[in-house]
């Protein structure tokens, strides 16, 4: 039986289809067979993200309309075994998402993958409620900052209350949070929130911190997940999260500022 | 079992009683938006059976449409009319009239399997709906998990206790006392109902207000008293007052 896993927010712009395509691609590496879906239709990202833009020719809408099925829309990827993309569609809107058709594509996709991350749109609307409905577990994305934070507290409201499992009485969706954007020197000025902050506020388990990186942009841009860059603090950083999700202990790294080298000083590197 | 379609069953539902003394619908207007107002959330879509038993003069012409259309304006759905004097202007529009309540309360008896005999211009299927109305204590509503910013939970004629935090812009109210055995972030009000006795305990006061029987108090000044703290509130003459617990 497949893990549904939505990745969320509330708020937009903190990193949720970053956090998605290294999950979903850190989930694959880890041997499991991993489909990522892109629920934010009419602002389709993730493809850009995954680096696969060119290869859309279906989308989630079409497979929902019955216009394709789910083998011609899925997108497999290129560096990756084991890892597929449900890309969103660009020219519909949230309506085009029913209940009925996600929960079909759904069930289909639960017949062959371990895995299903759900990539949810910004909002408390519709398509951000259809993304989380069907979730077993949740990673809420958030940015140690105070609206970041009360966004994540009002989205973890709702799957509590809004989701599937909660409509039926089932055991609640499970919530990880994952911290994003973390910049431990700005911490320590007193100009962000700390990991402790954040914890004490929101009160779910910790799952991941990821830290402020270049290297986050720079994949972005180049369309290949940040996991795959092991060289960056953000890439192992969503490693580590990865391992926790599957059930590993680790230490959480990258929340102490971190004393430069008198080479690293000499050549401004991070 | 297997080749029925349905089964009649009789049941005992708690349902909310309005209980009409008077009728003119300015009036009754105000007084059921100023009863809403006090709790949206937990008045909407709410059946209820509008009881005429204690009506000074029975409905007449078009009253019971009036008095329908503004029950369903206010997000009520009304049922069923009680008691009363059977007339056309309530036959009129529509809704099943039943029996009034002491006969309700005394006379429990299950419902004939057979058909009951016809009546004038009978409806085809009878569903019997026996309404109880007692006042009884009610427990208290109890909540394990976090309230997080958004939620509303209401104990209605109760206290409400909470064994976990109350975010940052949730809200937790009751017309009784509130108890809350984590971190208040969001807003507590208590005796909603004008409970001037009502008090709110919490373990950790951080609220972004407080408030008993309408009396409140917002973080600016909780922030001088007590916050972060464990802290009661009551009501003293028209002020709040906080003390240690």
């Amino acid at each position: 039986m497949a893990k549904i896993i939505v990745v969320t927010s509330g708020k937009g712009g903190v990193g949720k289809t970053t956090s998605s395509a290294a999950i979903a691609t850190g989930l694959a590496l880890s041997g499991f067979k991993t489909v990522v879906i892109d629920f934010d239709v009419g602002l389709r990202n993730l493809d850009l993200i995954m680096g696969c833009e060119r290869r859309v020719v279906y989308d989630f809408v079409n497979v929902i309309k019955q216009e394709a099925t789910l083998n011609q829309a899925l997108i497999k990827d290129k560096r990756t075994s084991d890892l597929y993309i449900l890309p969103a569609s660009q020219t519909r809107d949230k309506d085009a998402l029913t209940q009925e058709g996600v929960e079909a594509v759904l069930n289909e996709l639960a017949e062959t993958f371990d895995y299903i991350i759900c990539d949810s749109p910004a909002g408390i609307e519709k398509g951000a409620q259809m993304a989380l409905y069907f979730a077993d577990a949740a990673i809420v994305v958030t940015n140690p900052e105070v609206s970041s934070v009360r966004d994540s507290d009002r989205i973890l409201g709702i799957l509590q209350s809004k989701s599937r499992r909660a409509e039926r009485g089932e055991a609640p969706v499970e919530e990880h949070l994952l911290l994003t954007r973390y910049n431990p020197e700005r911490v320590q000025a007193g100009e962000m929130l700390s990991v402790a902050d954040v914890e004490e506020i929101l009160a779910i388990p910790l799952l991941g911190v990821i830290p402020e990186s270049e290297a986050v942009l720079k994949a972005s841009n180049q369309g290949t997940p940040v996991i795959l860059d092991q060289a960056s603090e953000a890439g192992q950083a969503y490693q580590d999260a990865v391992q926790r999700l599957l059930g590993g202990q680790l230490e959480h790294r990258f929340l102490e500022v971190q004393k430069k080298g008198f080479f690293q000083r000499l050549l401004g590197a991070k | 079992m297997s080749d029925l379609s349905f089964q009649l069953k009789g049941s005992v539902v708690s349902i909310i009683i309005l209980e009409l003394y008077q009728f003119t619908p300015a009036g009754f207007a105000d007084q059921l938006r100023a009863k809403i107002d006090q709790a949206p959330q937990f008045f909407a879509q709410s059946p209820v059976v509008i009881s005429l038993e204690k009506l000074n003069a029975p409905l007449a012409d078009d009253e019971p449409s009036q008095l329908l259309a503004l029950c369903r304006e206010f997000g009520l759905q009304p049922m069923a009319f009680r008691g009363g004097e059977v007339n056309d202007a309530i036959r009129a529009c529509g809704l099943p009239q039943l029996p009034s309540s002491s006969r309700a309360d005394s006379e429990l008896q299950m419902p004939a399997p057979v058909a009951p005999a016809p009546q004038q211009a009978a409806p085809e299927v009878v569903v019997k709906t026996v309404v109880e109305e007692r006042v009884v204590q009610r427990p208290a509503k109890i909540i394990e998990r976090p309230v997080r910013s958004g939620q509303q939970v209401y104990a209605e004629g109760a206290d409400l206790i909470i064994l976990s935090q109350v975010s940052e812009g949730a809200e937790v109210i009751a017309d009784g006392n509130i108890h809350i055995y984590g971190p208040l972030r969001g807003r507590a009000l208590a005796g909603v109902k004008g409970d001037q006795q009502a008090r709110i305990f919490c373990q950790h006061m951080a609220a972004e207000l407080v408030s008993i029987a309408g009396n409140f108090m917002l973080s600016d000044s909780l922030r001088k008293q007590l916050w972060q703290q464990p802290a009661q509130v009551a009501l003293n003459g028209d002020s709040l007052h906080l003390k240690t617990l």
